[in-house]
């Protein structure tokens, strides 16, 4: 059937990604250099004795996360520009949806590595809460990175396009995060991960339907 | 051209229109009781903001129909109507503080209705920049539509963050279930209002349309590069 097909498909354009990645290694250095840049900055740019390190964790944890992500997804389509190798990928005799889904997981295995690991691991909640706040914005950056990349200033479309979708689930997760990190109980937010959850599915559905307009000639 | 005639008489019958809603709402409606005068910017603040949400939805309608057919006219009147429900907003985004001054005593609130607002202006913003900096027609029609789409299922998601987020704002008293929560007088202002606005969004998308209709002939024979 067309699914499983789809899905292996997607599976090959991810692994190519994350191979050229781990071979080349400058996204996952360029990020983590990123991450501790702006975890010194967020250092001094805070009173410890006003502000406890509690209630600012989920702001710091989120500010890194999405510049962070945003620099991961100008680059996935900025590889294929190079040797127009995108044109190779679009001649492929894959559907493009599953180009689509490729490059989605590869941001999304880009954005987890890097910040996954100092987020208190332990916490299931949390980590479901990332991963669902993360797959939101990732699926609309990706569309978006494939239409901006071929635009005229690319590097500063993609933030301004992407901005009014990052926000809502950011927002969310935000909100969330603070529970979280104050112990409170699940219960209470269960609701934030309804609405991302919600948010998820349309954009995504949404973006695997969409995407072949943004790569057909 | 007839249709930047028609556009520019919609637009003045609409901006005449627009001066009696005011002399209405100033003199002919009572005022209210707890927000007094302030109150008065509900009969212009409401209505751009139904129009501006409206224009994203039917930027994203018209968008859904440009993927299949690729008809060039509905790709120019999502262009008009994200110009026009720019400005929209903006008078969403300007009439809101003038309110919130006095009966919030802030200006400005991280409040959810508001900031989804502000969301929806940067959408607007968004889509003007990226038609502005793809020089290929098509390519641009298409990127614009894609945007749009997506922009259109965000707005949902804007109007509903009063039922769903603990706001400041306050709640929806004529679009809402059941029978709207206003007295009469009020209530006829605030339609004359909407139908104000309905004309001056249908007389600015007409003359935006003849107007890149034009620019797009000019093009054809090359009397001006792209801008």
């Amino acid at each position: 059937m067309r699914s499983p097909k789809l899905l292996r498909h997607a599976w090959a354009v991810a692994s190519k990604d994350l191979l050229v990645e781990f071979r080349s290694r400058t996204a996952i250095l360029s990020a983590a250099v990123f991450v501790v840049l702006v975890l010194v900055v967020f250092n001094f740019g805070r009173d410890p004795t006003a502000v406890s390190n509690v209630d600012l964790a989920p702001s710091i944890l989120w500010v890194t996360f999405t510049f962070a992500a945003i620099l991961a997804l100008n680059r996935a389509f900025q590889l294929e520009l190079e040797n127009q190798s995108l044109d190779g990928l679009l001649l492929a005799p894959i559907e493009r949806s599953s180009i689509y889904l490729g490059k989605l997981i590869a941001n999304l295995v880009f954005v987890a590595l890097f910040f996954n690991v100092p987020v208190l691991p332990y916490l299931v909640p949390l980590m479901a809460l990332i991963a669902l706040a993360t797959v939101g914005f990732v699926a609309v950056g990706t569309l978006f990175s494939a239409m901006t990349v071929r635009t005229r200033f690319a590097e500063l479309l993609l933030p301004v396009l992407l901005l009014p979708f990052m926000i809502p689930p950011l927002s969310w997760a935000v909100l969330a995060t603070g529970r979280l990190l104050a112990g409170r109980p699940l219960s209470e937010i269960v609701g934030w991960l309804n609405m991302l959850a919600v948010y998820d599915i349309v954009f995504v559905t949404l973006a695997i339907f969409l995407f072949p307009a943004t790569v057909n000639e | 051209m007839r249709m930047l005639r028609v556009g520019r008489w919609i637009t003045a019958i609409g901006l005449v229109l627009l001066a009696s809603v005011y002399v209405r709402a100033l003199s002919f409606t009572p005022i209210e009781q707890s927000q007094g005068l302030a109150q008065k910017i509900f009969y212009l603040h409401v209505p751009a903001a139904i129009w501006a949400e409206m224009a994203m939805i039917l930027v994203g309608l018209s968008s859904i129909f440009y993927l299949f057919t690729k008809d060039p006219r509905l790709d120019r009147f999502a262009a008009s109507s994200a110009e026009v429900g720019t400005i929209f907003c903006a008078i969403v985004l300007t009439t809101g503080p003038i309110w919130g001054k006095p009966i919030w005593g802030t200006w400005w609130t991280w409040d959810a209705r508001l900031t989804f607002t502000l969301f929806l202006f940067l959408l607007y913003v968004g889509y003007l920049l990226l038609r502005s900096a793809v020089p290929d027609p098509a390519m641009r029609a298409r990127y614009a539509a894609v945007l749009g789409i997506c922009g259109m299922c965000e707005v949902p998601f804007i109007h509903l963050s009063v039922y769903m987020f603990p706001t400041l704002h306050p709640m929806p008293i004529v679009l809402q279930p059941g029978r709207p929560k206003l007295p009469g007088s009020m209530l006829t202002t605030w339609l004359l209002s909407l139908g104000v606005f309905t004309l001056l969004y249908l007389g600015f998308v007409v003359q935006r349309y003849a107007l890149s209709y034009l620019r797009e002939q000019l093009e054809a024979v090359g009397e001006v590069g792209h801008a």
